[in-house]
């Protein structure tokens, strides 16, 4: 009952989605007002219709609802409550729903706001939108139904079928498989959500930028009306990225936060052309510039959306990630050459429309700064493009390594795939060049500064991080060029960012006479774009201060030990204390360690590093027992024990300098995009026009 | 406009170097057992990802040196090859029980992972010896067992 009302709402949705197309695009030609209000009522009902069918699913999901296959493969009687609400969105055809009702959701904010002076832009905003729906729930239906029940046939056997087949009876099985246990922690439960609200809302600005496209308005007004859903939609796939991180730190056991897994590769890809989007499109605002490049970003940014949700969801690339597995491929990938074309089709249409008005003066000037930024984000994408396209590249195109003998390294015609090696290799000195950039492009100015008037303003900064490195060679020792240098851009970039803040705050206290402190407040707040961009750039080199730490000074060490034996790394030495085996009441059954920490030598406390095996899934799951510090993360594994006299047992030990301040630098970044993307009040229609008024009286 | 030209140009070219080299340097190549094995000393060396299934009885672990050693049978690494041998349980099964498959040994230092058992798949990654034993310093396992229950229980309806 409850599976066919939601299968019901799916497919009226579909309808629904169809007829506001059509609607739309009838009601645009034929100039009638009418359709397009009816095409904005149909995205307008799509949210109230694909809630309906989510909260079916969540209800199967509560109930125990057996008979249906989603809720057997995601769940199990012994989960909690708040977990099976969330297993809606583990596995695949239930995220993809979830997907469905957040893209519902933002597209019916976006249709929702007032339209009176962008009119012409809502018919192909609702098209994009409704399209884009429409293709999510084709897949739905068609292939990733999640009402699909079992039946069992007179014969004994048991299908899978929506609706009953003939002389088949509906068949429960008494418990589900369960939720895979390394999606049980709090970090997985978040990471999804927030991944996909960071794609869903890099919908709107696209959809914007095809209706500039169709309309041939062509102006920076698409750019400055989607301003804020970027920033969110990038707040939301940062804050995806980095939950991601954490939970791998947390769950995976492998003393990392990052593996360069393809999975994560894909999930990055949008994040490589949205972060260079957010910066060249200032430039088209302040000088009108760059204009085709800001339509190729955002074009760029929904096809790798969809790509990154289709790599993640087909088991294309088999990796940790490929919990769901199926056969959607082909379908995601003739629609993401669908998009390439009629987009660029509309691109080269609209190509003399979008003419700079502005030209490149000078390679220091504040634009062309940007410009190289812009050029690097692009640079690390062909990178990971290379690496998750290399496995197949390289077999096609073995020939090309026959033809030329010094590419034969390359193209090999063998089946092959990069490592993690290549990721850090190829990108490392990319981010370098990134963070150098963030510490001169708010130093420069616009149109032209010369090397005169920079060195002006970065003698200061430079000579403040110099000292700090000589700090660090005199006070630890840490040694090595890349690490020095790496620490040393990390400085240089907190030390203009700082005293950008501190002379504005100083200009302005003198100005209007107030406090230092009122001033560097109302500062933020008067240019929330700009400071919270700054605020941006700290959190950035607060997480790349914790990057260096852990990727240039972990180190790691195992053995076996006997109860009451000692393991040191560096400083840190452990004590195997105990060791206890015992049964949980949701079906796990835990091996849990007790081991004393010593710091030179003193006692520091205990830590219970456990192993926890899910009886359900058959599946083990490493937990560590981290003591945390802000120098560093002391992280120990039990990887192995003795049954029952638990007389040794094994442990691996990491240190990881500095990790912490990867994960306070994220909480500085998120709160710098909240301040940049904080509403303001869009400028009254009436003001902008008495000043068009003005400046027409002037001339 | 030509200083614009010029600077493109060489930051193009640091792109092409930096993945040109880094793929060298990264590149892990995949090999069925058989096509290492008949390789022979050219393979000796050459960073690998060989994929083979695990037979049960040869299994030893010492856990003071942490020392894994068992041995991989052959397995077509084809996904429709796999097919064609009805799913990837039945492949392993097979792969075990024919004593005519290519064998080899690995040895991997570190800890016992728990899916290490009979008939599992085992995806490793270093390189072969000259003494023909595969030295790996990643093992990947997959049971395919635990993913695919064929139907769930009846509980009578």
């Amino acid at each position: 009952m409850i599976a066919n009302l939601g299968y019901g709402a799916l497919v009226i949705t579909l309808l629904v989605c169809l007829f506001g197309t059509g609607a739309a695009i009838y009601g645009e030609v034929k100039k009638q007002p009418r359709w397009v209000d009816s095409a904005r009522n149909a995205m307008l009902l799509t949210f109230p219709l694909l809630t309906v069918a989510s909260i079916a699913i969540i209800t199967l999901l509560v109930t125990n609802a057996f008979e249906v296959d989603y809720v057997q493969s995601v769940t199990s009687r012994s989960m909690p409550t708040y977990l099976r609400v969330t297993a809606l969105w583990g596995g695949q055809p239930g995220s993809l729903v979830f997907w469905s009702w957040l893209m519902a959701l933002f597209a019916s904010a976006a249709t929702l706001r007032d339209w009176r002076r962008d009119r012409e832009f809502l018919p192909w905003v609702v098209v994009v939108s409704l399209v884009t729906l429409a293709f999510f729930l084709v897949l739905i239906i068609g292939f990733e139904n999640p009402f699909v029940r079992y039946w069992a046939t007179p014969s004994g056997s048991v299908v899978t079928a929506m609706f009953q087949p003939n002389g088949t009876t509906l068949y429960t099985p008494f418990d589900g498989r369960g939720l895979n246990p390394l999606l049980r922690h709090p970090g997985m439960i978040i990471h999804p959500p927030m991944l996909y609200l960071g794609f869903v809302s890099l919908v709107i600005p696209f959809a914007f930028g095809i209706a500039a496209l169709i309309t041939g308005r062509t102006d920076d007004r698409w750019i400055r009306l989607t301003r804020r859903w970027t920033l969110w939609a990038w707040l939301f796939l940062s804050l995806g990225l980095i939950l991601g991180g954490r939970w791998a730190y947390d769950v995976l056991g492998w003393g990392g936060y990052w593996g360069w897994d393809p999975v994560e590769v894909a999930a990055l890809l949008p994040w490589l052309t949205a972060t260079p989007f957010l910066h060249s499109a200032m430039i088209q605002e302040k000088r009108n510039m760059f204009k085709h490049w800001n339509m190729l970003l955002i074009i760029l940014t929904y096809v790798l959306m969809i790509m990154g949700t289709f790599l993640t969801r087909s088991g294309v690339l088999s990796s940790v990630h490929a919990f769901a597995q199926s056969a959607i491929g082909p379908i995601f990938f003739a629609y993401i050459v669908l998009t390439l074309i009629v987009s660029l089709a509309l691109l080269s249409w609209r190509w003399d429309g979008l003419k700079s008005e502005g030209t490149l003066t000078s390679w220091l000037s504040r634009e062309a700064l940007f410009l190289i930024n812009n050029v690097l984000f692009i640079a690390i994408l062909i990178v990971c493009l290379w690496g998750l396209f290399y496995p197949i590249l390289t077999e096609a195109l073995g020939v090309v390594g026959q033809w030329f003998p010094t590419l034969a390294h390359i193209f090999t015609g063998q089946k092959a795939t990069v490592g993690p090696i290549f990721y850090e290799r190829a990108t490392g000195p990319l981010w370098a060049a990134l963070l150098l950039l963030m510490g001169v492009a708010p130093l420069s100015a616009w149109r032209a500064s010369t090397a005169r008037t920079l060195g002006k303003a970065i003698w200061l900064p430079t000579a403040v991080s110099l000292v700090g490195i000589a700090a660090v060679l005199v006070l630890s020792d840490v040694r090595g060029l890349t690490a020095l240098l790496a620490l040393w851009l990390c400085m240089f970039v907190t030390a203009v960012t700082l005293f950008d803040f501190y002379r504005s705050a100083v200009a302005r206290s003198r100005a209007h006479g107030t406090n230092f402190l009122v001033s560097l407040w109302q500062l933020a707040g008067r240019n929330r774009r700009r400071y919270g961009g700054y605020v941006i750039h700290l959190g950035v080199v607060l997480m790349a201060v914790g990057i260096i730490g852990i990727e240039i000074f972990q180190t790691e060490t195992q053995a076996s030990l006997k109860l009451g034996e000692t393991l040191s790394l560096g400083r840190y030495s452990i004590r195997y204390d105990s060791l206890a085996e015992f049964d949980t009441d949701d079906n796990r059954n835990v091996a849990r360690a007790v081991v004393t920490v010593f710091k030179d030598g003193e006692q520091l406390g205990e830590l219970y590093p456990r192993r926890d095996f899910f009886y359900e899934s058959g599946q083990p799951m490493t937990i560590p027992g981290v003591r945390s510090s802000v120098e560093d993360d002391f992280y120990v594994l039990l990887v192995n024990w003795q049954p029952i006299s638990t007389q040794t047992a094994t442990f691996k030990i990491y240190l990881n300098p500095l990790v912490n301040w990867l994960w306070f630098g994220a909480a500085i970044f998120i709160l710098g995009t909240f301040v940049a993307a904080w509403p303001e009040r869009e400028p009254a229609p009436v003001r902008e026009s008495r000043r068009a008024a003005a400046a027409e009286a002037i001339a | 406009m030509n200083k614009f030209m010029v600077g493109g140009l060489l930051i193009l070219a640091a792109v092409v170097y930096l993945i040109a080299s880094s793929t060298v340097a990264g590149a892990q190549y995949f090999f069925t057992i058989n096509e290492l094995v008949e390789r022979g000393d050219e393979a000796v060396g050459t960073p690998a990802r060989v994929t083979g299934a695990v037979i049960g009885d040869t299994i030893q672990y010492d856990a003071d040196s942490l020392t894994l050693t068992f041995d991989v049978a052959h397995m077509p690494a084809d996904e429709e090859l796999l097919n064609d041998e009805g799913g990837l349980a039945l492949a392993l099964h097979q792969a075990v029980s024919d004593p005519s498959r290519t064998r080899m040994t690995v040895v991997y230092v570190g800890p016992r992972p728990d899916l290490l058992q009979d008939e599992a798949q085992a995806i490793v990654t270093g390189q072969l010896g000259a003494d023909g034993i595969f030295y790996a310093d990643e093992l990947l396992l997959k049971c395919p067992t635990r993913y695919e229950e064929a139907a769930p229980e009846q509980t009578g309806n």
